[in-house]
C-alpha cells in the first residue's frame, strides 16, 4: 500500500544542515494500522508529511499502490493526493466556514457532482457523529468535535489510506480514547489503512497493529505491537516500553534489593496474564518473590502484563524458579541495578 | 445663521463632497484592482511560498517601498509630466487619479499581503494534502480566510486615501480639501473650513465603523 525506500531528508537553513530522516525504509500493508512512535525531534513529522509529499525526501522514494509519487507531474501528483486523507495535531479547518461548508469545501473543489455532495457530507457527519453541528463554526467547537470534522473532512474524499499526523496530541485523555476508537472504526468498518505516527505509547497499544520506532532520524525498530512491546530490543524502544508501565524504581531501592536475590521482570501475554505464577513458584521453590511494580496493558490485539519482582532465595533455587516461569511462556529478564 | 451659511456655501460644499466621493471611490477601486493581486503575488513568490520566485519578489518589494517612501505631496509633482502625458490633463478629478493610485495601490499591495500571511499555513496545507491546486487554495482558502482582516486593511487605505485627495487640491483636483484650502485658508472664511473639517470627521468616522462592522461579521473566530 504505502512503501517508503530509503527516504531521506536533510534541511538547509543557511549552512546548517540537519538530517531529519536518515535512509529509512518501512512498508504499510492494506487495512493495517501502522503507527510510528518518538520523541519530539525524532524525525516522525518529517516522515509522515513525505508520505504524501508535503515534504519532499531528499532522497529515496515514495510508493503508493507502487507508484512513486516523487517521479510524478504535479497534476498527477495532486490526483493522488485525492486517494490520500491527513488529519492533523491541531485540526486545520476553516474557521469562516460551518462544519458542513468544511466537509464540503474541498469536494466543491475537486468537482464532485453536486448532490452527492450533499450526501457525502451527510454520511461523514454522521460517522463522525456530528450531524447536529452541521451549522456551527468551528469556534465554538471542543477539541475533540474538530478533530472529528477534520477527519470527516478527510473521510469524505473517501480516500484508500488516512496519514495521522499527532491528531490525538492537543487532547485531553478522554477525547483521545473517543478519537482513538473513532479510528480504529474508520479502519474497520470502512477499511482505510491508517499510518498515524505519535509520541503517546498508548496510542499504539490501542489501535496500532504494527509500530516502528523513531530516534534522531532512523527507523531503530519495527515489528507487531506485541513483539516490539514484549521484547523490546533498541534502549529507545525500551525506555518507552518501561516508561509507560512506571518501572522507575529509585536506584538506591534497587541497590539495596539486587543485595538480598534478584531483580527480574516478568513479561507475560493473553492467557498468561491469569495465572498465579507467583504463588506457583513460591510453592515449588523455596524463593520469596516481592512486587515492586506491575501493570496490564490492554493492547489492540491481546493483553500484556508486567511485573517487576524481587526474587530472595538461594541463588539455585531462584535460577530455577526463572526457568519454570520460562517454561510458562514468561519472558524474564534481569534488571540492572 | 446656519441657513445662511448654507444659501452661500452650500452649494460648493455639495460638490466638493461628491468630487471628494469620486476621488476616493475610483481610485480606491483601481488600487484594489493592482494592490489585491499584487499582494498575492508578494505572499506567493516569498520564502516559502507556493510560487516562490526571489528575483521577482525582490523587485516588486522594492519598488513599493520606493513609492511608499515618498510623500504623496511631492508625488503629486513629480507625476505631473506623466499624468499630462497619459491622461491629457492635469487638473479636475481625471488629473489626480494617476498619483492617488500610484500612492495607493503599493499600500494596498502592503496590507493585503500582511492580511494573507496571518492565514494558518496548517489550513493551506490541508488543501495541499487534498489535491487541491494552487489557485483554488487562494480564492478558497486564503482570500476566504483573510477577508476579515483585509476588510480592516482596506478600511486604513481608504482612510489614507481621504487625506490624500484633501492634497490633490493643490494640483486643482477639486474636492474638500481644496474647497478648505481655497476658502478657508486663502480667503479668510474659516467657518468654510471649520464644516469641512466636521465633515471629514464625519466621513472619516463612518468609513472605520462600516469597516469594523464589516469585518466582525466576517470573522467566525
Amino acid at each position: 500500500m504505502i512503501e517508503l525506500k530509503n527516504v531521506s531528508k536533510t534541511f538547509t537553513t543557511g549552512k546548517k544542515k540537519v538530517e531529519a530522516l536518515k535512509d529509512v525504509s518501512l512498508k504499510i500493508n492494506k487495512g493495517e494500522i501502522y503507527g510510528v512512535i518518538g520523541f519530539s525531534g525524532a524525525g516522525k513529522s518529517t516522515l509522515i508529511r513525505c508520505a504524501n509529499l508535503l515534504e519532499r525526501p531528499t532522497e529515496g522514494e515514495v510508493c503508493i499502490d507502487g507508484v512513486d509519487l516523487t517521479k510524478l507531474k504535479k497534476s498527477q501528483l495532486r490526483k493522488t493526493r485525492g486517494k490520500i486523507g491527513m488529519i492533523f495535531q491541531h485540526f486545520n479547518l476553516l474557521t469562516t466556514a460551518t462544519v458542513y461548508e468544511n466537509v464540503a469545501r474541498p469536494l466543491k473543489l475537486s468537482k464532485v457532482p453536486k448532490h452527492e455532495i450533499k450526501e457525502r457530507v451527510d454520511k461523514y457527519l454522521k460517522i463522525v457523529g456530528l450531524e447536529e453541528k452541521k451549522h456551527v463554526y468551528p469556534a465554538q467547537l471542543s477539541g475533540g468535535q474538530k478533530q472529528r470534522v477534520a477527519i470527516a473532512r478527510a473521510l469524505a474524499q473517501e480516500p484508500e489510506v488516512l496519514l495521522s499526523d499527532e491528531a490525538t496530541s492537543a487532547l485531553d485523555p478522554n477525547t483521545t480514547s473517543s478519537i482513538l476508537e473513532l479510528l480504529l472504526r474508520v479502519n474497520k468498518e470502512l477499511g482505510i489503512t491508517i499510518f498515524l505516527i505519535t509520541h503517546e505509547l498508548d496510542v499504539i497499544q490501542r489501535i496500532c497493529d504494527r509500530v516502528g520506532v523513531m530516534h534522531h532520524g532512523e527507523l531503530v525498530e519495527e515489528g507487531s505491537v506485541i513483539d516490539v512491546f514484549t521484547k523490546p530490543e533498541h534502549p529507545q524502544t525500551r525506555k518507552f516500553v518501561f516508561d509507560e508501565a512506571n518501572f522507575q524504581v529509585p536506584d538506591s531501592v534497587k541497590k539495596g534489593l539486587s543485595a538480598t536475590g534478584r531483580l527480574v521482570s516478568l513479561t507475560f501475554i493473553g492467557e498468561a496474564s491469569n495465572e498465579p505464577f507467583l504463588a506457583a513458584i513460591t510453592k515449588k521453590f523455596d524463593v520469596v518473590p516481592s512486587i515492586l511494580a506491575g501493570g496490564i496493558d490492554q493492547l489492540k490485539a491481546s493483553s500484556v502484563g508486567k511485573l517487576l519482582i524481587h526474587l530472595q532465595g538461594d541463588a539455585a533455587e531462584v535460577e530455577r524458579a526463572i526457568s519454570y516461569l520460562e517454561a510458562q511462556h514468561v519472558t524474564v529478564e534481569e534488571v540492572a541495578s | 445663521m446656519i441657513a445662511e451659511f448654507w444659501t452661500e456655501w452650500g452649494t460648493d460644499i455639495t460638490e466638493a463632497f461628491w468630487q471628494t466621493l469620486l476621488m476616493t471611490g475610483i481610485s480606491l477601486a483601481i488600487s484594489i484592482l493592482i494592490g489585491l493581486p499584487l499582494g498575492i503575488l508578494l505572499v506567493m513568490t516569498r520564502k516559502g511560498g507556493q510560487a516562490e520566485n526571489r528575483v521577482f519578489y525582490s523587485i516588486v518589494n522594492t519598488i513599493i517601498n520606493i513609492i511608499r517612501s515618498i510623500p504623496f505631496i511631492i508625488l503629486l509633482f513629480l507625476l505631473l509630466p506623466l499624468t499630462r502625458a497619459l491622461i491629457g490633463t492635469t487638473i479636475g478629478v481625471e488629473g489626480v487619479i494617476l498619483p492617488l493610485v500610484v500612492y495607493t495601490a503599493p499600500y494596498i499591495a502592503r496590507l493585503m499581503e500582511s492580511a494573507l500571511l496571518e492565514v494558518n499555513k496548517g489550513v493551506i496545507e490541508a488543501y495541499e494534502s487534498m489535491g487541491i491546486s494552487t489557485s483554488k487554495i487562494i480564492w478558497s482558502v486564503i482570500l476566504r480566510e483573510a477577508r476579515s482582516t483585509m476588510i480592516l486593511g482596506l478600511t486604513i487605505a481608504t482612510i489614507g486615501l481621504i487625506g490624500a485627495t484633501a492634497m490633490a487640491g493643490l494640483v486643482g483636483a477639486g474636492g474638500l480639501g481644496d474647497l478648505a484650502y481655497q476658502y478657508g485658508h486663502l480667503r479668510f472664511e474659516p467657518v468654510v473650513m471649520y464644516v469641512v473639517i466636521i465633515i471629514l470627521i464625519i466621513l472619516v468616522q463612518a468609513m472605520q465603523t462600516l469597516g469594523n462592522v464589516l469585518a466582525r461579521r466576517l470573522r467566525k473566530d
